[in-house]
């Protein structure tokens, strides 16, 4: 076997290297000169298009929310307003990852800062966010959860108490179902409100003059561009140079002034302390609305501050409904009340003559039946005439009325002061009660025989049972017509808008209805001196207006909450508290030249006379006396309220 | 004498004088003036791309100090004699630690690249981007070139070994990269052109199987690749953020510290991997092709360098050197750039981070040493 043997040639192998790199000299070059190409064409051929995409990267544009427009009352006093509150606040990206921030969660609960039921909603929240944002985990912390948080601060990274304009309700809860609330945004809110208009907003209106004029109150948000690096977080500068960035400033949002008076509304809740009721007083020159009271209420701090899921739980399962605004929301039957408007009606119809008597036997039967129609008076109010049948609010007088007026003439007139519809007041949620017609039965039943109207049912009626509902709104908007005879105005809680920046306020204007204009100033004057009678002694309401220096002209009523049967006796110790009647009274002063109109209701009241008018008086006292009790001192901003 | 700082005479004896020192050590004049020209950039390249942190600039420094450090004492002390009895020991000192640092990657539970020798940290890998071409320049000097195909096959064990147990780290780019500085050796050594020619086939057969052997998100990153727009904040955003520095960048750039990619942090690995873009977005086309000229420069005078070598050790070596530079460059630039696949390889004497640095500056001293040593093997 012979073995090939190779020798080095040292001149051939340096020859063969020398060409080998020379190979490879052209490939570097050739590979180079690609980079090189590539080089131009992402710098030169597609510059624009790399210069936009960074220019894009760099500049964020963040939102300035707007401050909130403050709410007023008719003399300036400040209803609601922005306070700086101090609030938990987090940052993701201090806290950690998820475990980390379950545990800064659990033991901001062990302290007692947080509620167990509402980590999970938090936690949901901090993640929806980016990772540098401060989020809010509780708002409105008090003084001592601010001590509380203050001694175990060290053990808290990425968590810290910081300031923010938060909304601040000086009365608590005066007059909440007349101001409304603001809230967190909800998912339902954010489908119909423009979310670029409430970026960097944590609370929007919800209900009453909050709600209503949501638009007005929130102004507008600015924005600023802020120069942010990869991880989104801003940064002062960019490497060594500091880029011009633009920046516009939000504008405020505008004060409302209301034609509340803040005296009067406490006079109103005070009175109503303790009940379940609503009391509104309206000027019958314009509609204006004095007071607005339902009680029970709540603080609207508590939602502003932000509720717990318990709290909330407890307001929203309490038996008296204290979420209920009743003065807009309460349908309930408005008993007697209706007498001067039927009384009215029977004028203007000229079913009766004011001066036309008729025997009250205690009961009314229809002809050709036997059921019988009860007086509230047992024995009958004997011979009465209507200013009488108004004054002692003799049930068989308006019977008789309503029989001889029918059901649709009855409907028809009652319009006028819209019962049956909601009054138009400038805040949302108003009921629209209900004003029974025999149109109305035919649409509201399916069987056919239940959409026949009988006569009995008109009967009810003109006593404000039966099918009719009104609210204390709808009463409190009707009687001021009466006040004003027959000129009606839809009710309204904003008389001007102050814009951002301005001084004078803009008034709105009074929105006037359609009058009653076909009654004449002698069919007024009967029903006037009707309810005149009834203030006065031997009248319905005759001890809660003793002694005042001004005449009121006004009807009590209640309303049935139980039915009794035919032969059976109302015994009012007999039966619950809640099932008692509701006690109203509907009134304006002074009689001959009305400054207010005043309706009170009170759930389970039972007597208009003893319970409602009351109520009225000191309503009517404090709006029409000199020396009128002062504002009260408003609540602490902090204070613990619920 | 005062008018003597300023005769020309005095300074022409300078520059005689530096040249005299230059070669005292070992260097080579041009090649040095060069590297030391790209250090330079890199320094303030690196302020610049760190978001002006002097904390890493002072790092950056301490690693050139141990980088020119360790490019002197070879280039004056490794004459080729020792090299050549250095490159087996180096190789199989590379392997063992490569072992170590496996079984402790193992203890340590994760991935484990590093060792820790108390006053740094450094990657065995990267003793085998030296070690691996003198070990088969080492091996092909007493054979005569072309190498046969049991040489080829020697080599490829030899090549094979480190770059296997570096995958396995796993660090895919670095693994490459030593791969295909024993194949430079390889070519350099003369290997057939039909070889070559045989093995493209091959390997594009061998490529059409990997494709289908490959798990789905191994693919998907390839077509993430080719296709960087269709996933944009994952996989695509590097090469994404880095082509939107490069073409904001324009001819002239956006000026110095004022690449907003750069400093805004939408580029990532900024001081590090990316670096060439910050380049490209604040020094514009001219920045890089400067840059890329400079590279150019070196690679051609270390080749002009080898060429010049006695032996075949020293050429080969000298010529894996040059060319493996070359990789790192092209593979870097491309990468950045967009035209090559995101592979963790920095830009050779710029990138912030020691190691590589060391290599490549040792790697220059050996080859300067090969070269300036020369007169000594012909006497």
């Amino acid at each position: 076997m012979v073995r090939r043997v190779r020798i080095k040639d040292h001149f051939g192998e340096q020859r063969i290297f020398s060409i080998r790199s020379i190979a490879a000299a052209v490939c570097v070059s050739v590979l180079l000169m690609t980079v090189a190409s590539r080089l131009f064409y992402l710098q030169v051929l597609r510059h624009e298009y790399y210069a936009e995409l960074s220019q894009g990267n760099r500049v964020r544009t963040d939102p300035i929310p707007p401050s909130r427009g403050l709410i007023l009352d008719r003399h300036g006093v400040v209803l609601a307003e922005n306070l700086p509150a101090f609030q938990l606040e987090l940052i993701r990206e201090q806290v950690g990852g998820a475990p980390e921030i379950d545990a800064t969660l659990a033991r901001l609960e062990a302290i007692g800062l947080l509620d167990a039921e509402d980590i999970a909603g938090i936690k949901r929240t901090i993640q929806s966010r980016h990772v540098y944002e401060s989020v809010p985990i509780k708002l409105q912390l008090d003084d001592e959860e601010m001590a509380r948080f203050a001694v175990h601060r060290h053990e808290f990274t990425g968590v810290d108490i910081r300031t923010r304009l938060s909304r601040h309700y000086p009365f608590g809860p005066l007059a909440v179902h007349a101001l409304g609330y603001v809230a967190a945004i909800s998912e339902q809110d954010l489908k119909h409100i423009d979310s670029a208009a409430y970026a960097g907003t944590t609370l929007i209106g919800k209900l009453g003059v909050e709600g209503a004029y949501e638009s007005l109150l929130h102004g507008a948000p600015g924005y600023r561009e802020v120069l942010v690096n990869a991880a989104g977080r801003p940064v002062e500068r960019q490497g060594a140079y500091t880029p011009k960035l633009d920046i516009r400033q939000p504008v405020a949002g505008a004060d409302l002034i209301l034609s509340l008076d803040m005296r009067v509304q406490r006079v109103a809740e005070d009175a109503l302390t303790g009940k379940r009721g609503a009391a509104i007083a309206i000027d019958p020159h314009n509609g204006d609305v004095i007071a607005l009271a339902s009680t029970p209420g709540f603080d609207p701090n508590a939602f502003a501050r932000g509720l717990t899921t318990k709290q909330f739980g407890a307001l929203q399962n309490d038996i008296d409904k204290p979420l209920i605004n009743r003065a807009l929301r309460g349908a309930y039957p408005p008993g007697s009340t209706v007498k001067p408007f039927f009384a009215l009606a029977a004028l203007k119809y000229a079913v009766m003559t004011a001066e036309q008597t008729l025997f009250c036997p205690g009961h009314f039967n229809l002809p050709g039946s036997s059921h019988k129609f009860r007086d509230w008076k047992p024995k009958g109010h004997g011979v009465v005439a209507m200013r009488h049948a108004i004054m002692q609010s003799c049930d068989v007088y308006f019977y008789t009325v309503a029989n001889k007026l029918g059901i649709d003439r009855m409907h028809d007139f009652m319009s006028t002061f819209g019962f049956g519809e909601i009054t138009g007041i400038d805040i949302p949620g108003e009921k629209a009660g209900l004003m029974p017609s025999t149109e109305w039965k035919r649409h509201a039943y399916k069987r056919a025989a239940e959409q026949v109207w009988f006569p009995g049912e008109t009967i009810s009626v003109g006593i404000g049972q039966g099918y009719m509902l009104a609210t204390p709104m709808q009463l409190a908007h009707a009687v001021s017509g009466i006040a004003s005879r027959g000129l009606i105005f839809k009710p309204r809680l904003v008389s001007a808008v102050r814009a951002a920046g301005s001084n004078t306020p803009t008034p709105r204007p009074v929105q006037p209805e359609p009058s009653l204009t076909e009654v004449s100033a002698d069919q007024w004057g009967v029903i006037v001196d009707g309810m005149e009678l009834a203030t006065g002694p031997g009248g319905t309401a005759a001890a809660a207006t003793a002694g005042s220096p001004y005449k009121i002209a006004g009807k009590t009523g209640s309303a049935q909450v139980f039915t009794i049967g035919q032969n059976e006796k109302y015994n009012e110790k007999q039966v619950s508290e809640r099932l008692l009647d509701h006690a109203l009274f509907i009134s304006f002063a002074p009689a001959d030249d009305p400054k207010l109109a005043v309706a009170v209701f009170v759930e389970n009241g039972k007597h208009g006379g003893s319970t409602a008018a009351p109520i009225a008086r000191k309503i009517f006292d404090a709006y029409l006396l000199p020396g009128k009790p002062p504002v009260a001192e408003p609540a602490p901003v902090l204070g613990k309220a619920l | 004498m005062i008018f003597d700082e300023f005769s020309p005479s005095r300074t022409r004896r300078t520059l005689t004088a530096g040249g005299r020192t230059l070669r005292a050590l070992g260097l080579d004049g041009p090649l040095t003036g060069v590297l030391a020209i790209i250090v330079c950039i890199g320094i303030l390249v690196v302020y610049s791309a760190s978001g002006q942190n002097w904390k890493m600039v002072e790092h950056h420094l301490v690693n050139i100090a141990i980088a020119v450090t360790a490019m002197l004492a070879l280039a004056k002390v490794a004459t080729p004699q020792y090299l050549r009895l250095f490159a087996p020991v180096a190789y199989a000192v590379g392997v063992l630690l490569l072992i170590v640092v496996d079984v402790t990657g193992h203890i340590g539970k994760g991935a484990q690249r590093w060792l820790d020798i108390g006053f740094m940290r450094f990657q065995p890998s990267e003793i085998m981007k030296l070690a691996v071409p003198m070990m088969c320049a080492w091996y092909m000097h007493e054979r005569p070139l072309p190498p046969t195909l049991k040489d080829l096959a020697i080599m490829g064990i030899m090549i094979a070994i480190p770059t296997a147990m570096i995958v396995t780290q796993p660090d895919l780019g670095t693994a490459l990269l030593i791969a295909a500085s024993g194949l430079i050796v390889m070519l350099l050594a003369g290997l057939q052109i039909r070889i070559i020619l045989i093995s493209i086939p091959l390997l594009g057969g061998a490529a059409w199987a990997a494709w289908h052997v490959i798990h789905e998100y191994q693919r998907q990153r390839i077509l993430t690749f080719l296709n960087p727009e269709t996933d944009r904040l994952g996989a695509g955003y590097h090469i994404i953020q880095s082509q939107i520095a490069i073409g904001s960048g324009g001819v002239f750039g956006k000026g110095y510290m004022n690449g907003s990619q750069a400093q805004l942090e939408f580029l990532p690995e900024r001081s590090t991997d990316f670096i060439f873009a910050v380049i490209g977005e604040e020094f514009g086309l001219l920045g890089q092709l400067l840059i890329l000229s400079l590279y150019g420069a070196v690679i051609g005078r270390a080749l002009y360098l080898a060429m010049q070598g006695q032996d075949t050790f020293a050429r080969l070596t000298g010529g894996a050197i040059a060319l493996s530079f070359f990789v790192y460059v092209f593979v870097n630039s491309g990468m950045v750039s967009g035209i090559l696949p995101v592979v963790g390889v920095p830009l050779p004497m710029i990138s912030y981070g020691g190691t590589s640095m060391v290599t490549l500056l040792a790697g220059f001293g050996i080859l300067m040493s090969l070269h300036s040593h020369r007169k000594l093997i012909g006497s």
